[in-house]
């Protein structure tokens, strides 16, 4: 199987990569779109600044393209956000596939959020074996609302979506490939979807 | 609920960790990687590496570590110890570390806080500070506390997370190996003038430090070296402590 994850500059692909060596994957990092397309999973990272990093996503041409990709796609973090409609940061424009605004968290709280918290209500695939209430990593100052599409909620400040779906389009808020056992297991249930 | 975090400290000369390390069945007491793991394992929620190599090739050295830590465990890390440009930690990011933790090159030149959060993002720059009380203020200072700096811990936090730090890692000089507990008067402080994560460091000695210093200190998280190098403290033990005392933890 052919996974790849994309590498354009504004991402955690070290860390993505080698969560799916430790599952027994080798993921492919490039920005090909050619390479992209053809592959059976497509992993989009990203950590960093939300306007850079979409600059960096059309210098490279693939704001077009990921959105038209037939295949599932998971979005991680930044990724997960810049596959919402807008992001308050920056004041930038998303890719569209979730149509959700990303917004910034209150000062009645500290931001960004930066550790463990659970993720409730799951409503997908993507979470078989993993209980409800499980721990995952999350750091972030951006959050995306719950909408039609959300399938799992965190709760800091708000209730807030930490994962949405829809149809081949999958994202998360919190880190996978840092957060343990149950992280691997989501990793693992995407890679076998 | 976002959990308070516990986080033990490792520190790595030339690639290896430096302090004994009193675990039982290690085949490697000195290898950070395979304590890395053990950590993971133990239910640490983060670790931090600092590198205390005095040399160019030592500094090497490490960088094959951070890319095997990054490799092997499924937790979050930062690594700190002589960090002083956007290259440096591009390349330690770029081998896997999750966040950066700078000191004295923050001290000497601020910009640099500015530069990194705008670069890579705030979440990945952790601003470490030394302090200690001198005729009653709190004086930050550098070069791992053997300098002081012309600066005042509260002015010089909020200077930090103004230029964009994510988090704040304060060790108090003071309490820093007394095992006599946090300096929790200022880690509340700090806490309620500050909108950052703080991170309370120095003066780990029993379970009951930690529960003060979230209770008492407000900190979002702790770190310490030795009481969990030596057994002293079991991180499953601590947490279980933490619930019973109805601070939110991973378990």
């Amino acid at each position: 199987m052919k996974v790849v994850i994309i590498d354009y500059g504004a991402g955690n692909t070290k860390s993505v990569q080698f969560a799916c060596n430790r599952l027994g994957f080798e993921p492919l990092l490039s920005k090909d779109p050619e390479v992209i397309t053809a592959a059976d999973k497509v992993i989009f990272p990203g950590v960093g600044q939300a306007r850079n990093a979409m600059n960096m996503l059309k210098t490279s041409g693939l704001d077009n393209l990921i959105p038209q990709l037939k295949q599932p796609v998971l979005g991680i973090c930044l990724g997960m956000q810049l596959l919402c409609r807008s992001t308050e940061e920056g004041n930038t424009k998303g890719l569209g596939v979730f149509n959700v605004e990303v917004k910034r968290f209150s000062n009645t709280v500290k931001v960004p959020q930066m550790g463990w918290n659970t993720i409730l209500n799951l409503e997908s695939n993507l979470f078989e074996g993993i209980k409800n209430e499980a721990y995952m990593y999350l750091v972030h100052s951006y959050y995306a609302e719950l909408c039609e599409h959300t399938i799992a909620q965190t709760d800091y400040d708000l209730k807030y979506s930490s994962a949405l779906r829809k149809d081949n389009f999958y994202g998360v808020q919190f880190h996978p490939e840092k957060s343990s056992t149950e992280g691997a297991q989501i990793l693992k249930n995407f890679l076998k979807l | 609920m976002l959990t308070k975090r516990i986080i033990p400290c490792l520190d790595i000369k030339n690639g290896r960790t430096v302090k004994g390390v009193n675990f039982i069945n290690l085949i490697d007491a000195g290898d950070p990687v395979v304590l890395a793991k053990q950590y993971a394992e133990k239910g640490a929620d983060e670790l931090v590496f600092l590198d205390i190599s005095a040399t160019l090739e030592g500094r090497k050295t490490t960088l094959d570590m951070v890319l095997k830590v990054a490799e092997q465990v499924n937790i979050p890390f930062t690594v700190g110890g002589g960090i002083a440009s956007v290259e440096d930690v591009d390349v330690l990011l770029r081998s896997g570390a999750d966040k950066v933790s700078i000191n004295s090159s923050a001290i000497k030149r601020p910009a640099l806080i500015n530069e990194l959060s705008s670069k890579f993002g705030s979440q990945c720059v952790v601003v470490a500070i030394d302090a200690k009380q001198i005729d009653g203020q709190w004086i930050v200072h550098l070069a791992g506390g053997s300098v002081p700096a012309q600066l005042n811990l509260f002015d010089w936090a909020k200077e930090v997370e103004a230029r964009g730090a994510g988090e704040l890692l304060f060790t108090s000089m003071d309490h820093d190996g007394t095992k006599d507990g946090f300096a929790n008067t200022a880690l509340s402080r700090l806490s309620s003038e500050l909108n950052i994560p703080i991170i309370a460091s120095g003066g780990a000695g029993t379970i009951q430090h930690f529960v003060d210093t979230f209770l008492i200190g407000k900190a979002d998280a702790a770190l310490a070296a030795s009481v969990f190098h030596f057994g002293e403290i079991e991180i499953k033990d601590l947490k279980e402590n933490l619930k019973r005392n109805q601070i939110e933890v991973r378990l």
